[in-house]
């Protein structure tokens, strides 16, 4: 619908409304400039890809704290299978140490080197100190010589036997750090009665638990390539399924300018969230935006028919006054008469000349004649009856609604010239056969008037120039020119709604 | 087992109760025994052969029943001087044991066949050291080290060793730093190659089986010192061991070589066969005994 009414308040809210939606604080501004990398990536891949690195992020952190833990998990099993099988060991060797069955003792202290070539590294040693950190016997015998001191294999083996000669409890514990990456369990063997017969020394390489660490390790890493194998395209398909309202909005944005406003924002996003309000609000100002170029058009049209109805009104003027006296001069020659027959023809060829230029002039300029009486009930059905004629020369159906019953307010000769040019034009435009209706009623303190017809509608580029005197090329050219300076004079108001199938004028006039 | 065989075993402990009895009354003799028509006959094994695994023992077993048309079991036990004293408890009929104990016991048990081992009922007694020991020629360069006997009632393992150093003017007990029993020729072995210890005496036939057997484990001994030759370890009865079992016995074990099934066996023992009693084959023994047991005194 266009408006022809100046200003709507809403305008100036909305203005305001804009502006605060585009202020940011200036250190997020600076913030959101200098911090980012990737700043002008599109969000498409910005926010997949913070969703893929969040995963990335913490599947790495879990498994590296699996891996930590798996480490500290075997190192510490390590050492508790060695404390355990020491206890054993340190059993069975308690008779053959009392008896000094030296082979015996080394047949149970090789019973944990199962597998073959246990006994050739020394990855893991047992080692049997007699009372006095002497090698008794051990799984190793060339390594350490049985009957020799455990301080002559080497210095930190030295530091090894004092500290075995220091401890004085009968529980097994762990030495690390003294033998360079080696970890060893020295379990007591004790008499039945609790004599300390000499100690017990399980040394591992901490090499040991590595194939095993290792592959946890891989176990680790595989679970985690599956992970996210699965976790980041799943991260991937929802935050592209977040982006695409924003992607939405953003096409819609850069559409604004190209495309009329009502086309733009046709199918955004609307849900409760952030995208979906600012969807709702760039439908808001886009909305916004319609109004305010319907305004300017408005404005634009308005003005210009002011200066026509200005220019109108000064050339009006200024042919009037010569007019009227060149009629006054003709008439003065009639009164004085003349018998030349060419003159008297002459004469009266400029007499009709003159008067069909005074009839043009005051048809482009209207002028309230307020002396006309209030507009009654009649004066409204007088109208009917003039248009029925031209109306049944194209077998149009009239539909007449006169709701009016009081007399109003209005100079009636104005308003019923409204009305004609209206109905006239309508008539004019209505397809043969077709349908015009006129409604007229006084409602909450104005004059209402509706004149619809079904047929040919106005082009845009019609529209645009509809009150202009001569704009159009069927009739005189000045039929919607005076009623636009009468509604003007009035402080009326029209609308155009411009079809298919209807075209509508809608008239209101204050009382 | 077949319901024979069960019948068998009960008799057998019915029979070792009643022998029970009768050693607690002192008699050292047990008769009525031999007329039992089908009887089982124990026979103990020592370490003095290789082949103690239960397979070979099991086919042996076989054989034995099939040629002497009764039962036998064998039995085993950690030393010599268990099988030693349950022979001479009666508690078995036949033993297979070490020249040393067999010469030491002779009262007790009666020589039934000789094992012959490159067709001399004969073998050594070896000083083995390791193969990184290049030195070593005889036991006196053993002086100061470690070194492992197989078992005290052993010839080969231990007399053999203690004879040759005092003849040679040393004494066993103070050249070496420590001795130990393994109780076995062939954890004489294992100790010696795993360095364990430093020098071992061994019975020179196990050693030479096991180089067929487990060359990966002899190649990493050296044979230092072999001794003379001595009498094999023979197979004994007990002295209360009735005529016609003893000579079935003997017949079968001589007969071995001469049949294929016979032949197998002994194949796998790395022996050529068995040659009956001569006594005198074990003189060398007591010669070394009588020799030793003079000059030191010996562990029982």
């Amino acid at each position: 619908m266009t408006n022809f009414l100046p200003d709507s308040p809403a305008l100036v809210a909305n203005e305001a409304q804009r502006v605060s939606v585009a202020w940011q604080p200036p250190w997020l501004r600076r913030f959101s400039r200098a911090r980012l990398p990737f700043r002008d990536l599109s969000y498409r891949f910005k926010i997949p890809f913070s969703v893929s690195v969040v995963i990335l992020v913490t599947a790495l952190i879990v498994s590296a704290v699996l891996i930590v833990h798996s480490y500290q998990y075997l190192r510490a099993d390590l050492i508790a299978n060695a404390e355990s099988l020491g206890k054993t060991l340190s059993r069975a060797l308690t008779p053959a140490l009392l008896r000094d069955e030296m082979w015996q003792a080394y047949e149970t202290i090789i019973t944990p080197f199962d597998a073959p070539g246990d006994l050739e590294s020394d990855r893991k040693t047992v080692v049997v100190l007699d009372a006095h950190q002497q090698v008794y016997v051990s799984s190793h015998p060339r390594l350490f010589r049985a009957l020799t001191p455990l301080a002559e294999v080497s210095d930190s083996h030295g530091e090894l036997a004092r500290i075995v000669a220091q401890s004085a409890s009968g529980a097994p514990f762990v030495v690390e750090g003294v033998l360079p990456n080696r970890i060893v369990v020295a379990v007591p063997v004790l008499s039945d009665d609790g004599i300390r017969l000499g100690t017990l020394l399980l040394t591992y390489a901490e090499s040991l638990f590595l194939p095993r660490f290792w592959e946890t390790v891989q176990q680790v890493l595989l679970s985690t390539l599956i992970v996210l194998a699965v976790l980041i395209p799943l991260g991937w398909y929802a935050g592209n399924r977040m982006v695409i309202p924003l992607l939405g909005l953003t096409r819609a944005m850069r559409r604004v300018g190209s495309e009329p406003p009502s086309r733009v924002g046709a199918d955004l996003y609307l849900g409760g969230d952030e995208i979906g309000q600012l969807g709702r609000q760039f439908q808001a100002m886009l909305h916004e935006l319609e109004n305010k170029q319907a305004l300017e058009r408005q404005m634009i049209m308005s003005d210009r028919l002011a200066s026509i109805g200005r220019l109108t009104a000064g050339i009006a003027h200024e042919i009037n006054n010569p007019l009227g006296g060149m009629l006054n001069a003709i008439n003065t020659c009639r009164h004085h008469g003349s018998a030349d027959p060419v003159t008297a023809r002459t004469i009266s060829l400029l007499e009709r000349g003159l008067l069909q230029i005074k009839e043009t002039v005051s048809a482009l300029l209207v002028e309230a004649r307020l002396e006309s009486h209030a507009l009654t009930r009649e004066d409204l059905e007088d109208v009917h009856t003039l248009v029925a004629h031209e109306a049944a020369k194209k077998q149009l159906a009239v539909r007449w609604y006169n709701w009016v019953g009081e007399t109003v307010a209005l100079p009636s000769t104005l308003v019923r010239q409204v009305l004609i040019n209206l109905l006239l034009n309508a008539i004019n435009a209505a397809s043969a056969g077709g349908l015009v209706t006129c409604d007229v009623r006084v409602a909450e303190g104005t004059l209402r008037m509706q004149v619809s017809n079904d047929g040919r509608h106005f082009a845009p580029e019609q529209l645009d120039r509809l009150f202009e005197p001569f704009a159009s090329d069927s009739g005189t050219g000045l039929g919607l020119w005076v009623v636009y300076q009468i509604v003007q004079q009035l402080r009326g108001e029209i609308r155009v709604s411009n079809g298919p199938p209807v075209t509508h004028f809608d008239l209101s006039f204050p009382l | 087992m077949g319901p024979d065989d069960t019948k068998l075993g009960a008799r057998a402990k019915q029979r070792r109760l009643m022998l029970g009895a009768a050693l607690a009354l002192g008699t050292s003799a047990w008769v009525g025994r031999s007329a039992a028509a089908a009887r089982t006959v124990r026979i103990g094994t020592t370490a003095v052969i290789l082949e103690d695994q239960v397979s070979f023992l099991d086919d042996w077993r076989r054989y034995l029943e099939q040629r002497l048309q009764g039962g036998a079991v064998f039995v085993q036990r950690g030393s010599y001087r268990e099988i030693t004293a349950l022979i001479s408890n009666d508690e078995l009929d036949f033993a297979w044991v070490c020249g040393y104990p067999y010469v030491a016991n002779r009262a007790s048990m009666r020589l039934l066949a000789m094992p012959l081992y490159h067709g001399k009922p004969l073998y050594q007694s070896y000083l083995i050291v390791p193969r990184s020991d290049g030195v070593t020629r005889s036991y006196a360069d053993l002086a100061g080290k470690l070194f492992a006997y197989s078992d005290p009632n052993s010839n080969s393992g231990f007399l053999v060793p203690q004879y040759l150093m005092l003849r040679d003017g040393l004494d066993p007990q103070a050249l070496f730093r420590k001795t130990f029993f393994t109780y076995a020729h062939r954890k004489v072995v294992s100790a010696v190659a795993t360095g364990v210890a430093d020098g071992g005496a061994v019975d020179g036939y196990v050693w030479e089986t096991l180089a067929l057997l487990s060359p990966e484990l002899t190649a990493k001994t050296r044979v230092a010192v072999k001794s003379p030759e001595f009498g094999f370890p023979p197979l004994v009865a007990r002295a209360s061991i009735g005529q016609r079992d003893f000579l079935a016995m003997q017949d079968v074990l001589v007969g071995m070589s001469a049949d294929p099934q016979g032949r197998v066996l002994l194949k796998r023992l790395n022996l050529d066969g068995f040659a009956r009693d001569d006594p005198k084959t074990f003189d060398g023994i007591a010669e070394a005994l009588a020799y030793v047991s003079a000059r030191m005194r010996l562990p029982q």
